[in-house]
């Protein structure tokens, strides 16, 4: 029996994109099921970002396609979808954190306004309403209630970064989409994002697509991973069998460069 | 294109001056055709931003270039057309601008609101009630309401065409968040016949209900930005609130000093420098009505006003009749009309928080 | 299928480690290993280090992939085969058939010992304060003082760590459970413990497949030892 649970969230099929003759991503494909974390992992350059942007439809693909179940349970084409349809998904059912938290977050708008905007988005009109839920969120990623009225650019990088987290998951989308969340934090503010993002995702049951270069973020976060290098997935599995039985060359070289942790 | 004079060859009997003659309304028939075009559009589609090929005018952006083209456009040879600034029909951009349409529309012109069939207004609506046989022209330095929180205006227009306009609200928010209310008084943004979301130009918001259901047709003019957009006659103009902080407008502790007047937009004006001043109505064409009808206020004189032939004959030539000079002056220190533009516009004078002064 | 079918089934497994940084040098770690493994039996994998004990019980749980041979495991009604299984399948069989105790517990920065413990059994629906409660039992019966529940592990000496590992390992129940050197880094007392811990599973009915360097422990859980050198010689 197949159970709404076992059917993939969301399908990407050969997949690419290329920038002019350059090739951003090649031929991908893949699946990402409810609640479940995949890590793309591979160096600068390997195109895992630019997977990223595809899947999330902030880049059109040069070719394949990328298909979406909506919460009516119905499978959609993520390009035939209208921009106000895909624009409502994306800032309701789907959450977007940057590396740059200026990229992800109003810099000039208070801790609860960041917050609160995808609720007024979403078209809650009650303030009261509006600052309680945000409250509720900062309380969430460890942000005090004090600091709801100061803006992000007061705030330090992993503060910024749990803020970003916040906002996203203010209406409790189903699938989120991290670029290097961790990337640029100090280690222990790093940990205690990690441990934030993991306790969140099970928590909620979340669906993520994590883009990183460390492998130790894949390892804690993630249950399966995707390996890519020149724009092409050239390894998947579970996340303790790629790192810890690699196969191909550049795998191996990957894990084997990872300072022992 | 831009050749408004139809420079006639001939010269003045008295001097060596060429004579100037201007086609009717300074612009030519095809820009304000062009004009026409984007206004119809506008009408059509109520508080959209309709782009037009704005003209470069004899004047400096700030100072009304928007107002004037889409005045130009619709005033025809037996319009009676009234200019305020900021409620004052004696201000210097408004005295400016009535004079540059005496002199190249050669229209009637009058201080009367009731008497107007064409209003152009910077910062205020008047305080009397508008008529079907009415336009309203706003100049509008930035017509973009999203503007200072998405600077993108490919993403504004994404944002109105979606009607995504959750990030309005934002600026609320942080408005009550920071202030304890909203404090946006002027520029406050409006919905539009429930779709489109309007900068209403700097106005205050005292006068924003005065938008809604309005029987004369109101036209927008952006020079600068080089956008047209209207409010066609009884539309509902909705300002943006949150349940808990619904809209409110201003209200004024004392009445008009001058004409006792009461529920009107006051300003505030400097008696002395030892810290006397008034409130007095901001639309002076109401006041001396007022002051004419014999309500007198605190500070005001019984028989006060002014008379009320106040229509002035159109001129019949486009002759300089007066020695030019620079056009407008700031001749006020109420007024600085060249201040609304990018700095984002600092409210009108006078202008208070919502409550009393 | 009946209760005494095997629970694992282990046929013609073979593996070779390629490492592609060493000039493609070959690594064999088993060929043509077979065995079962029933409910409620232990089974000690035996021989001299480097036979490929820890690499084949790592290919049980899915750890390390199958170059050829099969893996069988009963998963309620279902047989999977770990060789071949769906990612995702293999995490639902991890999830709910099959437990694996480590060597070595793998910290996650933050997160107290008694969370550490505790969470399995809130992976499996278990209300929070009740897996809490387990937890510090477990934790208590395995000598683990109650100052230490609500810290991180990863500054706790090798045995506490252990401790906290063998905990989060054998919490939940799992009908087949993996374990490496469950205690390697025990004293006398809490190898007692998880002897005890141990019958405890197997009378549950729980099938273990182990690696036990110590003979004692051996001697003590162990139905049966199979000798991996016979899978390495053949490789």
């Amino acid at each position: 029996m197949i159970t709404q649970h076992d059917q993939p969230l969301l399908i990407a099929e050969g997949l690419s994109k290329n920038y002019g003759a350059r090739i951003g991503c090649r031929d991908v494909s893949l699946a990402v099921h409810p609640g479940e974390v995949l890590a793309v992992v591979g160096e600068s350059g390997s195109g895992k970002s630019t997977l990223l942007g595809v899947l999330s439809t902030e880049l059109a693909p040069s070719a394949g396609r990328v298909s979406y179940r909506m919460r009516d349970g119905r499978m959609a084409d993520l390009a035939s979808l209208g921009a106000a349809e895909r624009r409502l998904l994306m800032r309701t059912d789907w959450g977007f954190v940057r590396q740059n938290p200026a990229e992800g977050l109003r810099m000039a708008v208070s801790a609860g306004g960041n917050v609160g905007e995808r609720l007024m988005a979403v078209g809650w009109r009650h303030y009261g309403n509006i600052r309680a839920e945000a409250l509720d969120w900062l309380a969430k990623v460890e942000i005090a209630g004090d600091r709801i009225d100061d803006d992000p650019r007061a705030f330090s990088g992993g503060m910024r970064q749990r803020l970003q987290i916040a906002r996203n998951l203010v209406t409790r989308p189903r699938l989120v989409f991290m670029d290097e969340p961790t990337g640029g934090l100090d280690v222990s503010v790093q940990a205690r994002l990690l441990d934030l993002i993991r306790g969140l995702v099970a928590e909620l049951g979340l669906a993520v697509v994590i883009v990183t270069h460390d492998l130790a973020v894949a390892r804690l976060l993630s249950h399966r991973m995707v390996v890519m290098r020149h724009g092409r997935v050239i390894e998947t599995g579970i996340t303790d069998q790629v790192l810890d039985d690699p196969r191909e060359p550049y795998t191996q070289l990957l894990v084997s460069s990872v300072l022992a942790a | 294109m831009n050749a408004p004079l139809l420079a006639t060859g001939t010269t003045s009997t008295t001097g060596a001056m060429p004579e100037i003659r201007y086609n009717f309304a300074y612009l030519d028939e095809q820009t304000k055709r062009m004009i026409r075009r984007a206004i119809l559009k506008a009408i059509a589609i109520p508080g959209y931003q309709v782009p037009f090929a704005a003209r470069e005018m004899p004047m400096p952006y700030g100072w009304g270039t928007g107002g004037v083209q889409v005045t130009a456009a619709v005033l025809g040879p037996d319009d009676v057309l009234k200019v305020i600034d900021q409620g004052a029909d004696d201000t210097t951009n408004a005295v400016a601008i009535r004079g540059f349409f005496e002199k190249t529309a050669r229209v009637a012109t009058t201080t009367v609101t009731t008497q107007a069939t064409v209003i152009q207004t910077r910062h205020r609506i008047p305080e009397t009630a508008l008529s079907e046989n009415q336009i309203l022209v706003y100049q509008v330095p930035i017509p973009e309401p999203l503007r200072f929180l998405e600077p993108r205006e490919t993403e504004t227009r994404q944002l109105h065409a979606l009607a995504e306009y959750g990030l309005m609200h934002v600026k609320l928010y942080e408005d009550i968040a920071r202030h304890g209310h909203i404090a946006t008084t002027y520029a406050y943004p409006v919905e539009v016949a429930g779709r489109y979301v309007m900068d209403p130009s700097p106005i205050p918001k005292f006068d924003n209900p005065k938008m809604d259901d309005c029987p004369a047709l109101q036209l927008f003019g952006a020079g600068r930005e080089k956008r047209i957009y209207a409010i066609p006659p009884h539309t509902r103009v909705r300002s943006l609130d949150f349940e808990d902080h619904p809209f409110k407008v201003q209200r004024f502790a004392k009445p008009c000093a001058l004409c006792a007047a009461t529920g009107v937009y006051l300003d505030e004006v400097i008696l002395d420098d030892r810290g006397g001043r008034m409130f007095v109505c901001s639309d002076t064409d109401y006041c001396n009505t007022r002051q004419a009808q014999g309500h007198v206020g605190e500070l005001g004189v019984p028989g006060g006003g002014f008379p009320q032939n106040a229509v002035m004959p159109g001129r019949n030539s486009g002759i300089h009749d007066v020695p030019p000079s620079h056009p407008v002056q700031d001749v006020d220190p109420r007024v600085k009309p060249g201040d609304d533009g990018i700095s984002g516009g600092t409210p009108p004078a006078g202008m208070t928080r919502e409550g009393t002064i | 299928m009946t209760q005494t079918d095997p629970i694992l089934t282990v046929a013609g497994l073979s593996k070779t480690f390629i490492l592609h940084l060493r000039e493609g040098a070959r690594l064999p770690v088993v060929a043509g290993a077979g065995f079962e493994l029933h409910a409620g039996e232990c089974v000690a994998l035996g021989g001299p280090s480097g036979a490929g004990k820890s690499s084949l019980l790592k290919m049980v749980y899915g750890n390390y992939r199958v170059d050829a041979g099969t893996i069988q495991v009963r998963d309620g009604d279902e047989t999977v085969d770990v060789a071949t299984a769906d990612p995702r399948r293999l995490i639902r069989l991890r999830g709910q058939t099959m437990g694996y105790v480590s060597q070595f517990l793998r910290v996650i920065p933050r997160v107290g010992a008694l969370d550490v413990v505790a969470e399995p059994l809130i992976g499996d629906g278990v209300a929070r304060e009740e897996a809490t409660a387990r937890a510090g039992a477990l934790l208590a019966r395995l000598n683990l003082p109650e100052r230490l529940w609500q810290l991180p592990p990863a500054t706790f000496s090798g045995g506490e760590q252990q401790r906290v590992n063998i905990a989060r390992g054998l919490i939940a129940h799992r009908p087949l459970l993996l374990m490496d050197e469950p205690t390697a880094s025990l004293d006398a007392a809490n190898r007692a413990v998880v002897v005890e811990l141990i019958e405890e599973k197997k009378r549950a009915g729980v099938g273990i497949l182990g690696i036990f360097h110590d003979a004692e422990v051996r001697e003590a859980v162990c139905d049966r030892v199979i000798d991996v050198t016979e899978f390495a010689r053949a490789a």
